[in-house]
């Protein structure tokens, strides 16, 4: 079935697979048992491997949907002509899309027609042990003959002592008195490269599994507030298509405290998640969330995945009612967390007219002479100031349209406006630092920046294959080590008993590359010579 | 402290440069009319600068990162110095078991082009990590990464060498048939004799182009294709044992041990890559000039991934680069 040849001899190795007979009287049979040949072929695996490789590609190029859906929105709004067909042929999901998906079960079909029958050979073959001694020696390359004073017996010893260790031996005596020795080491070499190989299906077969049963959630929990494990708690929630919520680890996270430690260059040191973990018991306990160091409760981790600023903001409308109160997230813009977001408040006057701000957040206020915030300079909150830009109509919320949370959609509103001495009109900006309170212009009431808070974004994450890629890839790296640095060797040796002495011929042959062969063959007839012995012919290849 | 770490590694530059001259002047007396000599001077100035320059590296590497606080390979420039740190000191190691001078030229030049990009390119202030890089896995999965970049480098300069030796080797074979044409004396003499069989007369047919007397001088074709393999090998051991550690890294720092980010991605082909050079040489009964390209372009994608990936594809791997 497959063409491994364990004889290691290059012309018994390789090639192309055998012609099919006779074309048109192949039969079904006939053509499926040639296309199965062909495809466990190893010529048809290699092009496999490259294939894949090659299908692989396109992904590192073309943004991907799984990953990325916002890069693939706006690629393809930039690129109308050529986006829409890329997006026909999959370039947005090629991790998902039938054709890298064929190549690689082709590859791993491939695969295990190849390895399964080699796996049966190879246990007969260890059962069975050290191969017959070939009758013509002269066809190896490393091979030798030497003459020794000592008696065959005793010569006989001597190699079967320095071939005790590490070989598996086979001593045969003919009808003419010619001792044939047979020894072979290194089936682990082939072990190895059996167990990689399968280990490959393994990985394969769990990430599958993996894919199927994991979910994942995201959450934006800002300091004070909890969040909960379940599906309909999170910001967004994927699944496998076997997801099963009993999976599902019932659990309450709160975050106590966010703190983050910056350089003075404002690179980032340090990010902490202080939290109160509530299992499903009501068990309570405090941990800490930090990059690289998510927590883990039951089989699920949570992992600290981003942050920034909430600024508590307080929305009195026009007849002095309480529109809207509460923490408003921002999202960092750069490396000062420069940060913008939306208020939205839809209960303002009873909706006649509604109120929006846009604003900015300034964690450490840089500011012109005139007192102008013109941005910030760290991103620790040293001198925060909140500026909002005030909108009023119809914020559009009713329509079911999805929102961005944090850019406006000014579709239906009209912005606010201020004049300066000399008559021109700019946008009203409304300047707050904490625990401070403005008035809106026109009585239409008034904002208040009571206090700045953090956020944390929580990944919460279920994938109970990651242990066993764990382990399929452990054993596919000792597998593959083994497969490559273990030598496979054979040793015969032929002792004939003659007049003047013994006459000793060997041959030795590696499987693969093999440096050290002839200083091993050496190392035997050495040993079973021990020095007494006139080198008659020797050819080292 | 990583002024004085600039300052050893720049001098080590300077070192690699004259080592690389050295070499090089080696090389052209190889390949020149001198007579065969035993004794090559240049070539053992350059081993021993090369010595020199890697011990200024290793003290620049070291200052590099006391001044980081942490170790120094956590970004391109410093990424640069440490696999160009190996891959000469691979070259020197394996010298000084089997005399692989004739790479000198390569692992001297290579070491001076991506010293040069780094400083030109690529520098940056020593400083600590952001913490999504701040973990231990950071020093195993980029330090394999580094010594298996190092040893596939070594190992494609004797793929190189490989096709060029073929090609002499082929002229040489050539050129050999017309001297026993030549000694022959006429038109019955054996045109379409085999190589082999013209072994006998190897010394009466001296090359007559510089490549071709170098050539003549180095291991044939074979010998470079196994050293190269036993190379590849070794590496590609190193380059599975990286990929492994970065899907453990990513599920310790993102949640997911894979997730199709361009670095991955370039990663797992140039693995496939290699992978596919392992069968081919292991089983399809090539020719073994195939197994050069298969290597080289191994190299090729194993450049591109670090020179262009990390530059101008997005992902998650961005923020460790400049
Ligand atoms: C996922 C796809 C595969 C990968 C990543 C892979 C990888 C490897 C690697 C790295 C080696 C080198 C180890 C060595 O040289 O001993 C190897 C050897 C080998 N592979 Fe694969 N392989 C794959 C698929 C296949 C398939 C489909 C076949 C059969 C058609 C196959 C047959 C072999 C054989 C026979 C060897 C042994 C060569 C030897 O004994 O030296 N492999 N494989």
């Amino acid at each position: 079935m497959s063409r491994y040849a364990p004889e290691g001899l290059k012309e018994s190795e390789g090639g192309a697979a055998p012609a099919p007979t006779a074309g048109p009287r192949l039969g079904v049979v006939g053509w499926l048992r040639w296309a199965w040949r062909q495809l466990t072929s190893m010529r048809v695996a290699l092009m496999l491997l490259l294939l894949l490789a090659v299908v692989a590609l396109p992904g590192s190029f073309f943004p991907q949907r799984p990953q990325t859906p916002e890069a693939v929105a706006e690629y393809l709004e930039t690129n109308p002509e050529l986006g829409p067909f890329l997006d026909a042929i999959g370039m947005f999901d090629v991790y998902g899309s039938p054709w890298f998906s064929a190549v690689y079960l082709l590859l791993f079909v491939s695969l295990i027609g190849c390895i399964v029958p080699r796996t049966f050979a190879h246990a007969q073959a260890m059962r069975a042990g050290p191969s017959r001694v070939p009758r013509n020696f002269a066809r190896f390359p490393t091979q030798t003959t030497v003459r020794t004073r000592r008696k065959a017996s005793s010569a006989v010893g001597a190699a079967e002592a320095v071939l005790g260790r590490g070989y598996k031996r086979a001593t045969t005596t003919r009808d003419d008195g010619v001792v044939e020795i047979s020894a072979e080491r290194g089936y682990g070499r082939e072990t190895g490269n059996l167990v990689f190989h399968l280990a490959l299906v393994g990985l394969l077969v769990v990430t599958a599994w993996g894919q199927l049963v994991q979910y994942r959630g995201q959450a934006v929990v800002v300091e004070g507030d909890a969040m909960v494990n379940s599906a309909v708690d999170y910001d967004t929630f994927t699944s496998g298509a076997w997801f099963d919520s009993d999976s599902q680890e019932a659990f309450r996270i709160q975050l106590d405290e966010f703190t983050s430690v910056f350089t003075e260059a404002a690179r980032p040191d340090a990010f902490t998640a202080d939290v109160t973990l509530t299992r499903g018991d009501g068990e309570t306990s405090t941990a800490q969330i930090q990059p690289n160091s998510p927590l883990s409760v039951g089989d699920a981790n949570v992992y600290l995945t981003g942050n920034g600023y909430a600024p508590v903001i307080t929305v009195t409308d026009a007849s002095g009612d309480v529109a809207f109160s509460g923490p408003v997230l921002f999202l960092p813009q750069d490396t000062a967390y420069t940060s913008t977001g939306v208020i939205l408040v839809p209960d303002a006057n009873r909706g006649e007219p509604q109120l929006g701000f846009s604003g900015q957040l300034f964690p450490t206020a840089l500011r012109a002479e005139d007192g102008t915030v013109l941005g910030s300079t760290f991103p620790q909150p040293n001198d925060p100031v909140l500026i909002l830009n005030l909108w009023t109509g119809d914020l559009g919320l009713d329509d079911g349209t999805p929102q961005n949370l944090f850019v406006l959609d000014t579709e239906g509103l009209e912005q606010a406006m201020d004049v300066t001495e000399d008559g021109a009109e700019f946008p009203l900006e409304l300047e707050l630092e904490p625990g401070e309170t403005v008035e809106l212009p026109d009585g239409q009431g008034s904002v208040t920046f009571s206090e700045l808070r953090r956020f944390a974004a929580l990944d919460v994450r279920w994938d109970p294959s990651v242990p066993w890629m764990g382990v399929f890839a452990a054993l596919a790296f000792l597998g593959l080590a083994a497969s490559l640095f273990l030598p496979r060797r054979r040793l015969w040796l032929r002792i004939e008993p003659g007049e003047s002495g013994t006459v000793v011929h060997a041959a030795a042959l590696a499987r693969g590359d093999d440096p050290g062969l002839q200083r091993e063959l050496d190392r035997v007839i050495d040993a079973v010579t021990k020095k007494t012995a006139r080198p008659e012919a020797k050819n080292d290849g | 402290m990583g002024d004085l770490s600039t300052v050893f590694v720049l001098s080590s530059v300077v070192t690699y440069l004259v080592a690389l001259i050295f070499f090089a002047v080696d090389v052209s007396a190889l390949g020149g009319h001198a007579p065969k000599r035993t004794v090559r001077k240049a070539a053992n100035i350059a081993v021993a600068l090369s010595w020199l320059g890697v011990g200024l590296q290793a003290v620049g590497l070291a200052l590099r990162g006391i001044a980081a606080g942490r170790v120094p390979w956590a970004n391109m420039y410093e990424f640069s110095l440490t696999f160009s740190f190996v891959a000469v000191l691979a070259f020197l190691l394996i010298n000084r078991k089997r005399d692989i001078r004739y790479l000198g030229v390569f692992a001297t030049f290579l070491a001076v082009a991506v010293l040069y990009v780094a400083f030109w390119q690529l520098y940056v202030e020593a400083d600590g990590v952001q913490p999504i890089l701040d973990s231990y896995w950071l020093v195993i999965h980029v330090s394999i990464a580094a010594a298996s970049t190092g040893v596939f480098a070594i190992a494609a300069a004797a793929s190189l060498l490989q096709l060029v030796q073929h090609r002499q080797s082929r002229r040489r074979a050539v050129a050999e048939e017309r001297v026993l044409v030549a000694s022959g004396g006429g038109a019955e003499a054996p045109v379409s004799q085999p190589a082999g069989a013209a072994a006998g007369s190897s010394g009466s047919a001296a090359p007559s182009t510089f490549v071709g007397r170098l050539m003549a001088q180095l291991p044939d074709a074979e010998s470079l294709e196994r050293f190269a393999y036993r190379l590849n090998a070794v590496a590609f051991v190193g380059w599975t044992l990286t990929v492994v550690a970065g899907a453990i890294w990513a599920e310790a720092a993102w949640g997911r041990p894979w997730g199709w980010d361009p670095k991955e991605t370039w990663s797992l082909v140039i693995w496939l890559i290699y992978a596919a050079y392992l069968h081919v040489r292991a089983t399809v009964g090539w020719t073994i000039n195939r197994f050069a390209w298969f290597g080289l372009i191994g190299f090729a994608a194993l450049l591109a991934n670090f020179y262009v990936v990390n530059i101008f594809f997005p992902g998650n791997h961005s923020y460790s680069g400049l």
